[in-house]
């Protein structure tokens, strides 16, 4: 039987806030535990929350970029439930009223066709803490810090249909928070985080196989490998006649393996209600309108216009609109240099792979976009040839100064003297008769051998292009 | 001294004929001789009331103080109090010293007013009698074998033995009025939003208002200008300007105003010494020129059964927060974390909280929440929609504040369904949000009968007014519980 | 609606509330009592009414993202049963 993963996703977003959503504690990351937890954060008796405006901005901004209904009115409910990490016993979160409703997000997943991923709802809430399971005796310490920070929970419909499909869906929303500064994505902190819900049905069925969450993604990598082994072992599962337990399952990236939490077996149950602490919160037209106007241009829409404007590939735009910081990058470039194209080449080749290779941001690139800009310009003017410019951009990132001040400290100017050019030519002509007289006998193939030799003679910095016209012009002469 | 209002002690400190460290030493002298008694106190502090007494005189003395500068208080044990145990009658927080004050407390401090201690209270203020307080039962100082009404019975019972010239107290289903009543004072419970609700551990959140508990009206008026107020650290309290009111009481005129008398709150289970009390006030009212008018709420009887669904869901998920990890009662040597909680919360509560939380969790759990939780709150808007019907045709409601005067210790302790319709006239109040206040209108077999003014949204003021025209007018304000003059 | 005893027990174990084995068949009685006088609430058809969950009609305020609070761990924690290094200390939460 063929198979079909039905796949939903439920993001964590971090909120990009200084303070807690309910609470005038701070949401730095990194204190010392418990000092960033105030007595609302920690339930204290008779504490209260009071919602953080720019909580609710950050959401609406996000609704309006994946063009999603912004609900005039939401309210914010209880989920009840026990759990050190939880202090008052609930988390404050909405159910049945969402700040964001039926939005979407289109995707282009590796090798196949763009898709689009229906948000169903995005809603506010507050994190949880930490437990720490190092030996306090065999107990538990509980940091609170992190409890009361912002969340947005962006949930998809079951829409996708393979891990890749999750990941490609996954890296355009972290793309997209970025781009917003709705948040700072960064998902070591556990700004970004994702559940995966998984299930499996004979290709061509309706009806959905039981679903199972998985918990713990927290790289992209781990998404991918996590669903992708859920699949398999829901597959193998159904082959062998059994049928799949609707559970909650941790990913474990050291085994490569999804288990049951048994400790989460439990049922519980929430006893959802409209938290009587906090009122319903109505956005009215000016307050959306507001936040609309500081929409910066989103992802896709950048993607196009470089293709457009710049005359990049469908694919040169996707990579360099990969993240606002990269975008932003190239666009000084371009402007510093003059030249879109020659910019993406050397952006998406230099730059990204001494990136990559240092494991370090773009914003932390040594050579920044007026320094590549200057680069590209003693091309484009012949300064250097391509060739060079290789070197001396190594010499750039290495921190040797600009391009004008390497290719002169290394003597690297192309000699554009057609004087000292034609010296040159003269001389290799006169030490290789053999290769003259082959290509008179209409040996193209010698020509490369003598542009070697000129360009080896003058150390690389002639132009090629004049040596070329003056090494035909002698030949055929 | 002690029988003096704080208008008139206010006077008395201001033209310097008392200081308040004499007042101050004076009540916790009484609260000392007298208080063993009555178990109105959980924590007296000496100290602090003494230096806050000191503060206050010196304020007196550089001209820098208001009308209740120097006054001592009580404060109902569920207010926060920085520095000073805070257990809301509860063994759960028998150790709690809360690590900040009530915004109440703290603008009574502001004020002036000299904390005497923290008066005892039903449970997470869970009762109508003052005998689920894990510090034992209050005991009403006009017959030490009654209850003084719950839960805010500690407040009531010290206010009326004159312990304290005044107290503050807390009302979720009628907590400030029904005490009042049954121990001869005058209480208010504001308007939902009038009062900050912060620093006030929650019972039922969007049913719990705090007022004063006093001997006048005019009293009330006092501490109500200093309670109330904006808060933005209350999420439900509102931005409507406080004015001060007592300068307002005079201005309330009773001629021409419409009193509605609810049918609902004259009918069987009346008690008729209570019955004749309030038509006695009635006559008053009728003598000062209102018009008195038959009206009709007709989902009253609605109000308790909507109330004990609404106010335990609400508790059951406040009290979750009492867990045993980062204050409070925590059990020994619990075995692992479910044994933590369950244990913890077990011992640390006593029988009514734990009925009221599981039957809260119950009429919320999967399948039982429409029946039960949602069909209550769409009551809850019958029943408030009633009050608006009426208030298009009346000023202001009247009617008994309980159906009976003080009943003796232990008469209802088993019986949680008898002692829940302690608060049949109170509870639709709590549920609509509206301001109504508790006066004393008579005696009834020599025990105080309260009658229950309900104004519509914001008329707090016009409560005060109408009870302070009354009280111009009769002398049960100032009637003292034998034994206590 | 009746409550058993079974009942209670599952209740008081949503609620984490230890509840005495001698003390069940009361409980059941009690919460079984009120339950049986709050479904009076039934008597009126309220189909075509919006549930309330609020006295007044107003919105929520928003605050100003503003840092308000710092560290008082200290204070919170002296009234805390057990602490280590700035920790609350639980029972080992198993995951
Ligand atoms: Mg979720
Ligand atoms: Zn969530």
């Amino acid at each position: 039987m063929e198979w079909e993963a039905v796949i939903g996703l439920e993001t964590h977003v971090q909120l990009l806030t200084k303070s807690k959503i309910f609470s005038g504690a701070s949401t730095a990351y990194g204190a010392e535990p418990n000092t960033q937890a105030c007595a609302v954060d920690l339930g204290l008796p008779g504490v209260l929350p009071v919602l953080n405006r720019e909580a609710v901005r950050l959401a609406v901004k996000l609704g309006l970029a994946i063009g999603a209904t912004i609900q005039p009115r939401s309210v914010f409910a209880r989920k009840n439930y026990f759990y050190p990490d939880l202090p008052k016993g609930y988390q404050i979160s909405q159910y049945e009223l969402p700040i964001v409703s039926d939005g979407r997000l289109e995707i282009l997943p590796e090798g196949a066709a763009a898709k689009t991923v229906t948000i169903v709802r995005a809603h506010l809430e507050e994190d949880a803490g930490k437990s720490l399971h190092e030996d306090f005796h065999g107990m538990s310490g509980i940091d609170l810090n992190r409890a009361g920070t912002p969340l947005l929970e962006i949930v998809t419909a079951p829409d996708l249909r393979s891990a890749a499909e999750a990941v490609a869906y996954l890296k355009k929303l972290h793309t997209l928070v970025r781009y917003l500064e709705v948040s700072d994505g960064n998902m070591q902190e556990g700004s970004f985080r994702c559940d995966a819900n998984v299930s499996v049905r004979p290709r061509g069925h309706e009806k959905l196989g039981t679903r199972t969450e998985l918990k713990n993604l927290n790289s992209f990598r781990f998404v991918e490998r996590a669903i992708e082994f859920e699949i398999e072992r829901q597959i193998e599962v159904l082959e062998g006649g059994g049928t799949i337990a609707q559970e909650t399952r941790l990913y474990d990236p050291d085994r490569h393996e999804t288990r049951s939490m048994r400790s989460k077996e439990e049922a519980y149950d929430y006893r959802y209600f409209p938290d009587p602490d906090l009122l319903p919160v109505v956005l009215d037209e000016a307050f959306i309108e507001a936040v609309r106007g500081t929409l910066p241009e989103l992802p896709d829409a950048r993607r196009e216009r470089f293709a457009r404007d710049y005359g990049l590939s469908a694919y040169e735009a996707e990579v360099l609109t990969a993240s606002r910081e990269l975008a932003d990058y190239y666009e000084e470039a371009v402007r510093a240099s003059g030249n879109a194209k020659l910019s993406a080449h050397f952006v998406m080749g230099d730059i990204l792979g001494a990136l990559n290779k240092e494991g370090r941001e773009i914003s932390a690139a040594p050579v920044g976009p007026a320094l590549l800009g200057g680069l590209i310009r003693r091309i484009d003017d012949n300064t250097i040839s391509g060739k060079l410019a290789k070197q001396v951009f190594e010499s750039m990132w290495a921190g040797e100064g600009d391009a004008d001040a390497v290719i002169a400290k290394k003597g690297l100017r192309q000699i554009t003297d057609s004087g000292a050019i034609e010296q040159a030519v003269d001389q290799v002509l006169a030490a290789n008769p053999q290769q003259v007289e082959q290509f008179r006998a209409g040996k193209d193939k010698v020509l490369g051998f003598l542009v070697g030799q000129i360009m080896k003679a003058t150390q690389g910095k002639a132009n090629p292009a004049q040596v070329n016209e003056l090494l035909l012009k002698k030949l055929k002469g | 001294m002690h029988s003096k209002t704080i208008a008139e002690l206010s006077a008395d400190l201001r033209a310097r004929r008392v200081s308040s460290l004499e007042l101050t030493r004076h009540f916790l002298d009484r609260v000392s001789r007298l208080d063993p008694g009555l178990n109105a106190f959980v924590s007296v502090t000496p100290e602090q009331a003494i230096a806050a007494a000191g503060a206050a005189d010196r304020r007196l003395a550089a001209g820098d103080a208001g009308p209740l500068t120097g006054i001592p208080i009580a404060h109902k044990d569920l207010f926060c109090t920085r520095g000073v145990k805070t257990s809301c009658g509860s063994r759960m927080l028998d150790n709690f010293i809360a690590p900040y004050d009530a915004t109440v407390v703290e603008r009574l401090s502001q004020a002036g007013v000299v904390m005497l201690g923290k008066t005892n209270m039903d449970e997470f203020a869970m009762g109508s009698s003052n005998e689920t307080s894990w510090y034992g039962p209050v005991c009403n100082p006009w017959d030490r074998a009654r209850v003084p009404g719950g839960s805010s019975g500690g407040s009531a019972a010290a206010v009326a033995a004159r312990l304290a010239p005044a107290a503050t107290g807390t009302d979720t289903g009628g907590s400030i009025r029904q005490p009042a009543a049954l121990c001869g004072l005058t209480g208010l419970k504001p308007t939902y939003g009038r009062v900050s609700r912060y620093g006030m551990i929650a019972f039922a959140s969007s049913l719990d208002q705090s007022g004063p508990i006093a001997t006048s009206a005019e009293d009330a008026a006092l501490l109500l200008t200093a309670m109330a107020g904006f808060d933005p650290r209350d999420s439900t309290s509102l931005e409507h300007p406080v004015p001060d009111y007592r300068a307002q009481l005079d201005e309330t005129a009773v001629a021409g105003l419409t009193i509605g008398l609810p049918r609902e709150y004259f009918g069987d289970g009346l008690d008729p010494g209570v019955a004749r009390a309030v038509e006695e006030a009635i006559a008053v009212y009728r003598r000062l020129g209102a018009n008195v008018v038959e009206i009709s709420l007709p989902n009253s009887a609605l109000a308790v059964p909507t109330y004990y669904v609404v106010a335990p869901a609400e508790c059951s998920s406040n009290l979750s927060r009492f867990d045993g990890v980062r204050f409070g009662y925590r059990c020994d040597e619990p075995r692992n974390l479910l044994d933590l909680y369950e244990r913890s919360r077990g011992e640390g509560f006593g029988a009514e909280v734990k009925r009221r939380i599981m039957i809260g969790t119950y009429v919320l759990s999967a399948g039982y929440y429409d029946a039960y939780y949602l069909k209550a709150q769409r009551l809850r808007r019958l029943i408030s929609e009633d009050f608006r019907r009426a208030f298009a045709e009346v000023d202001v409601i009247l009617g008994p504040t309980a159906p009976t005067t003080a009943f003796p210790l232990g008469a209802k302790q088993d019986d949680p369904l008898t002692m829940y319709l302690c608060d049949i006239y109170t509870i639709a109040v709590n549920l609509a949000g509206l301001p109504a206040l508790s006066l004393p209108c008579g005696l009834a077999g020599g025990l105080p009968v309260g009658l229950q003014l309900i104004g519509d949204y914001f008329d707090d003021g016009r409560l005060l007014g109408l009870a302070h025209a009354y009280q111009r007018e009769t002398d049960w304000h100032r009637r003292i519980p034998p034994g206590y003059e | 609606m009746s409550l058993s005893e079974d009942d209670v027990k599952r209740i008081a174990r949503l609620a984490r509330l230890e509840i005495g084995a001698g003390d069940a068949p009361r409980y059941a009685h009690d919460l079984s009592a009120i339950l049986a006088f709050v479904e009076q609430m039934g008597a009126v058809d309220t189909a075509a009414v919006t549930p309330m969950a609020h006295p007044l009609d107003a919105v929520q305020r928003l605050r100003e993202d503003a840092v308000t609070e710092g560290d008082a761990r200290a204070a919170f924690q002296a009234v805390a049963p057990r602490v280590e290094r700035g920790l609350y200390l639980v029972p080992r939460v198993i995951e």
